[in-house]
């Protein structure tokens, strides 16, 4: 196996884009050094991102927020801006395992690992987050809901990379959560989880983004689900409507984790608590 | 017999206290040695290539290309491992599941190992192994096992007491009990009668096996290993491997963890005979895949209880029919969970039957009390039914029943003096029964009982020329132990306990010793340890009668020094331990003490234990809120340790409670062979785990000890499925009760 | 290249080895440099037995390559004597009795160092999170969580 640390995005992209055989990029190596461990994989390229400065990078500012793909999940967590603009995605790349996970784990590792339930993704997605892809010759913003395309596959091209995650500008009066279940208190995966994202004019919902994960191969943004709250109050019509769409949106599988029916019904639980922090986080009264 | 008081008012002047353990320094700087940290010489690599079927015909395996990569200096099969075992079949299954022979019987069985110079050849060299396997039909449940028509493991068993001649998975039915169970329900008021099912655990180790073996061409071998027994290992090793038991040596590591699953061979005679063949020392590490797939995880049940009791509370009959799996090869696991179903009571009527039963599943091996969890979880659970259909308070119900000392035990013994009654009394008036609970949650108590064993010792005490003591025992230290020989060693010769150093010696070092299981290293070690440092005593006052020049017969032994007794001695400074030993070459030599001993007599181990749960109603998810063990000790000799053996049992048994399971998919392969998906309970799902140590001395042990290590694991599944039926009520009956199981059970309630 | 050679600094001293690039921290720190104090629980990140810092980020090894360590700074087990003197953390352990194998001790007392040295006056819960990635399978917890606190208390003085 052959490891090189390029200092730029480009050489990056180039070192992809050129590699014969099984190339893999190395961020936190929190997914990728499992797998290795386990033959499921056997790189013959692997190509550490954590030495170019583009990735390392967070900044968040009233405009924005732009976080650098080799940004450990640690780093994530004491960024006081991205904290206060931005708790849920915060809070969601935060549940990524372990304090020593953590230390290592990448939100865009996270998002190209693409398993199902991957915490980082639903808070991601619901707070409209992009990503910057990076080719040997070119760059292109896609929205992160683009990118994973099924278990384990994204829409990235070969001798593509990410380079950061931008979060758009935050209006006033906004929130967003992240909660998951898992058996037990941390350790796990998620065997459902819920991010929600939500603004709100004179105390009212008035727009909202509300995504499921670990209930269908890819993450699900649920229209219909923020139908339900916009314009309400998160009153108990508005609640149980919500958790309605979100227990039709489920499209899940009996797996060692969950089965169809407990992730189905506990989907809508979790929208709904979910929805309630974002809501308080925006301003909102219940 | 009343028992004898003097144990409880004995004056000890340093058992009890909490010394600070000899090995404490290595362990916490990293200098400790286990298994994997060993190096030799030469060293290869040994990997195992293991079954991908849960059962197959082996029809042909082919190594040639294996052999041809440059860096193999190794490979085995069952062709290596010929039946020297001259017609025992006990050494036979343990030869069959080292190594594959005719039949691949479980998703992991070893079919083939390499020794490689280094892991990515042995690595390549395995993938290049080719074996050609017929799959055969597969079954990994015990109650379809047990069904005619099911895929037979092992063809040479018969159900007992079954004529037909008919190959079954059933290999054992034995019954327990007295008196006469239909006259007995035929009594009784209320009847209560369920079935309940547990799942298969692991013991969850954080140390995965591992072991260096080296064997000479001259038929002398060694072996470190991590291990609860070196010498149950070296004999079993040796016959296998048709080495004689003198030529090789067995050292065991520091062993990181057990709990009954290191108290049998793994991979170990693989590991010596790669290195036989190899001529060089092998290392072979499991990795935690391997662990869980191919060591000795407990059994998974399914049982069936009857409970038949008065309106007073007073049981008039009990039985239990437990249907335990041993994985591919017979086991004793349910005649262990049909011996202590009912032990905590006493009952005049009473009738347990244990089933063991083959599947295809790995060899079951002790966890920690085998058995009498899940037996606990059904007796425990059905006591809180009836107790609330009579409408008595489930604690005074128990104590209605309890055994005491004179009752004639479910399974056979007379009992002498035993704490269950005190337990019970101790948990009714806990402080953890007054705190208060809040919405969603409920408290639970339960039961529970371990046996404890003695068995084979053999302990050398030698004192140094400086007093100092070296203390060489053969039980490993699995929890703290050598702390609790060298407080007995330095009780016994009246000495302070830093003059007292404890080894765990080696297979040459010692005769025989039976390995750290049954709760049965400070009670067994401890009584071989007292013995000899009285047989070390004998010698120093016949040593301090020589500088003296007076009768032996006029030293005595106290606080540390010979001393003279009579008035015409009446001058004689006294002599201590570090005087007569300095004097030790021209008295006659090395002083020492020597016992071998069967030790015997092990007391019974009775607990109660308290817990408080929350549920959250709408998920299903649960949370331990408070947990309490009340246990009898007998004697603490160390209670940070008896301490940290309560809590470590009551948090696997909480585990095994809520979370932990083995998956098997509908292939017959393990779906979770690893620490992500076997959910063993993590820092932030426990609560601090309160402890009250009780002390009802053990008449046949010199200072009153029982086993401890094993009794804590035993209430926890039942205590936590009662504080659930009374934190929401729903009554569980399948373990682990995981939260898709509690939602379920929940809706089922409307 | 399918090798590297890596230069390093482990609890303060220079070191040097060369590996293949696919091997972890963990079986370099052990083979190669002779320090057995991480152990390998599961290989996979999820036991936290293989602990270390790495230019004071608290990290499992096992899911690091020793081809990235090169002129970055690690801390095992091994580096936490002081002096000659055990640190706190150690010497509560021992007095607390919160260890049994001791298996785990070490990736704790990584962990629990790494806690403290960041958050000098953790609350039970806080405690209890910060070392949700290192199993141990004996102890319950109870005394490990109580070794710390007092450990803690010590450190603040």
């Amino acid at each position: 196996m052959r490891y090189e640390a390029p200092t730029t995005t480009k050489q990056a992209a180039t070192l992809l884009a050129q590699e014969p055989g099984v190339a893999c990029i190395l961020a936190g190596g929190t997914d990728l050094l499992v797998k290795m461990k386990m033959d499921m994989i056997e790189p013959d390229l692997v190509v550490d991102i954590k030495r170019i400065p583009a990735m390392q990078a967070i900044t968040a500012s009233a405009a924005g927020a732009k976080i650098g793909a080799a940004v450990a999940g640690a780093a994530l967590g004491k960024h006081k801006a991205l904290i206060k603009s931005w708790p849920g995605v915060v809070e969601a790349a935060n549940l990524i395992g372990s304090d020593q996970v953590q230390g290592r784990c990448t939100m865009v590792g996270n998002l190209c690992n693409a398993s199902p339930a991957a915490d980082s993704v639903p808070a991601m997605i619901a707070a409209g987050a992009k990503a910057i892809i990076v080719g040997k010759d070119k760059r292109r913003t896609v929205a992160v809901e683009k990118i994973v395309t099924g278990p384990g596959q994204t829409s990235l091209a070969k001798g593509e990379v990410i380079e950061a995650i931008t979060l758009p500008k935050r209006p006033p009066k906004s929130g967003d959560a992240y909660l998951r279940f898992t058996p037990r208190t941390e350790m796990d995966i998620a065997v459902v989880s819920a991010g929600v994202n939500l603004t709100l004019e004179r105390g009212v919902i008035k727009t909202a983004r509300v995504v499921l994960g670990a209930v269908a191969p890819t993450a699900v943004l649920v229209p219909a689900a923020a139908k339900a709250i916009i314009g309400s109050k998160l009153d108990e019509t508005a609640l149980e409507k919500l958790a309605a769409a979100c227990a039709a949106a489920c499209n899940p599988i009996d797996d060692k984790r969950g089965t169809i029916e407990y992730r189905t019904k506990v989907a809508g639980v979790l929208a709904v608590r979910t929805a309630k922090i974002a809501f308080q986080r925006a301003g909102g009264s219940l | 017999m009343a028992h004898d008081s003097s144990y409880t008012d004995q004056k000890f002047n340093v058992i009890g206290s909490r010394v600070n353990r000899p090995d404490g320094v290595d362990k916490v700087t990293g200098r400790a040695r286990y298994g994997a940290d060993t190096t030799a010489p030469g060293q290869l690599v040994g990997l195992i290539l293991r079954s991908p079927h849960a059962h197959a015909k082996i029809k042909k395996i082919d190594t040639s290309k294996a052999e041809k990569l440059a860096g193999v200096k190794a490979i085995v099969t069952s062709a290596d491992l010929p039946d020297l075992t001259g017609g025992d079949r006990a050494m036979l299954d343990i030869l069959e599941n080292s190594m594959a022979r005719d039949r691949a019987l479980y998703d992991g069985h070893a079919v083939a190992a390499v020794a490689a110079i280094d892991r990515a050849t042995a690595k390549k060299a395995l993938k290049l192994i080719k074996v050609t396997y017929q799959v055969l039909p597969h079954v990994t449940d015990v109650d379809e096992a047990m069904k005619p028509g099911a895929p037979i493991i092992q063809p040479h068993i018969r159900t007992p007491g079954d004529d037909s001649d008919q190959p079954s998975n059933v290999s054992g039915i034995v019954p327990f009990g007295h008196g006469d169970i239909d006259a007995g329900f035929a009594e009784a008021d209320v009847i209560i009668e369920k079935s309940y099912k547990t799942e298969q655990t692991h013991q969850g180790y954080i140390e995965p096996h591992a072991c260096m073996a080296s064997v000479n061409s001259d038929g002398t071998g060694e072996l470190w290993v991590t291990t609860q027994g070196h010498f149950s290992f070296r004999n079993v090793c040796a016959a296998l491997l048709g080495m004689d038991v003198a030529k090789l040596k067995v050292t065991s590591s520091e062993i990181g963890g057990g709990f009954g699953g290191k108290t049998h061979v793994w991979m170990e005679p693989v590991a010596l005979c790669l290195s036989r063949k190899a001529n060089r020392p092998v290392k072979v590490v499991m990795s935690r895949e391997e662990v869980f797939r191919a060591s000795g995880p407990t059994s998974s049940t399914s049982m069936d209880i009857k409970i038949g009791a008065k309106k007073d509370g007073t049981i008039t009959a009990a039985s239990a029919q437990l249907r335990y799996q041993g994985g591919a090869f017979p086991g004793i696991w349910g005649m262990l969970g049909a011996m202590t179903s009912f032990a905590c009571y006493d009952i005049k009527n009473v009738k347990t039957v244990g089933y063991d039963v083959l599947c295809n599943r790995p060899k079951v091996a002790a966890y920690r009390a085998p058995s009498a969890p899940m037996a606990a979880f059904g007796v425990e659970s059905t006591m809180d039914l009836v107790a609330a259909e009579i409408g008595m308070n489930a604690i005074d119900f128990r104590l209605k029943n309890a055994a005491s000392e004179g009752t004639k035990a479910s399974y056979g013994p007379t009992y002498g003096p035993i704490g269950i009654k005190p337990t019970l009394e101790a948990v009714k008036n806990h402080p953890h029964m007054k705190a208060k609970l809040e919405k969603n949650q409920g408290r639970g108590m339960a039961c529970g009982f371990w046996f404890n064993f003695g068995g084979q010792t053999c302990t050398d005490l030698n004192i140094g020329i400086d007093g100092t003591v070296s203390l060489t025992v053969g039980t490993v230290d699995v929890g703290g132990s050598r702390a609790s020989m060298s407080l007995i060693a330095a009780e016994e010769l009246g000495i302070s306990y830093e003059q007292v150093k404890t080894h765990i010696g080696d297979t040459a070092s010692l005769g025989h010793n039976d390995t750290t299981e049954g709760s049965r290293g400070t009670f067994s070690s401890g009584m071989a340890t007292i013995f000899a440092a009285r047989d070390a005593i004998e010698v120093l006052k016949q040593r301090a009668a020589l500088m003296w020049e007076i009768p032996v017969a006029d030293v005595v032994w106290e606080a540390g020094s010979a001393r003279a007794v009579g008035a015409a001695h009446g001058n004689l400074t006294p002599l201590s331990l570090a005087d007569i030993a300095r004097k030790s070459p021209t008295t006659g030599g090395p002083i020492a003490g020597h016992n071998e001993v069967v030790a015997d007599n092990a007391g019974v181990s009775f607990a109660s234990h308290i817990c408080d749960i929350e549920v959250d109603p709408e998920t299903g998810g649960t949370k331990v809120i408070r947990y309490t063990v009340v246990q009898d000790a007998g004697k603490a000799i160390h209670p940070d340790y008896v301490e940290g053996q309560f809590q470590g049992g009551a948090a696997q048994g909480i585990g095994w409670a809520l979370n932990e399971e083995y998956i098997y998919g509908e292939d017959g392969r393990l779906q979770n062979p690893g620490f992500l998906d076997y959910r063993i309970p993590v820092c932030s799902d426990l609560p601090f785990i309160d402890t009250k140590i009780l002390e009802i001395p053990n008449p046949n042990h010199p200072y009153g000890v029982r086993g401890v290590g094993e009794t804590s694991i035993v209430p926890p599944l039942a205590a936590i499925g009662n504080a659930l039926s009374n934190a929401a009520g729903v009554r569980m009956d399948h373990v682990p009760m995981s939260p898709p199981r509690i939602l379920k059970a929940l809706e089922a309630l409307g | 290249m399918t090798a590297t050679l890596v230069s390093t600094t482990v609890n303060g001293d220079a070191v040097q080895f060369a590996c293949p690039n696919d091997e972890t921290l963990l079986d370099s720190l052990r083979d190669r440099v002779g320090l057995t104090g991480v152990k390998e629980g599961c290989g996979t990140g999820d036991c936290g037995a293989c602990s270390i810092t790495l230019d004071g980020q608290l990290v499992c090894s096992c899911l690091v390559l020793s081809a990235e360590v090169s002129g970055r700074e690690i801390t095992t087990v091994e580096g936490m004597v002081e002096g000659g003197q055990l640190h706190p953390l150690q010497q509560h352990f021992i007095d607390g009795a919160a260890l049994q194998c001791g298996i785990c001790t070490p990736g704790f007392l990584v962990a629990a160092k790494a806690l403290l040295d960041r958050n000098p006056d953790p609350s039970e819960e806080q405690i209890r999170y910060a070392l949700a990635g290192n199993l141990c399978r004996c102890t319950g917890y109870d005394k490990i969580v109580r070794a710390v606190q007092s450990a803690a208390v010590e450190m603040r003085k």
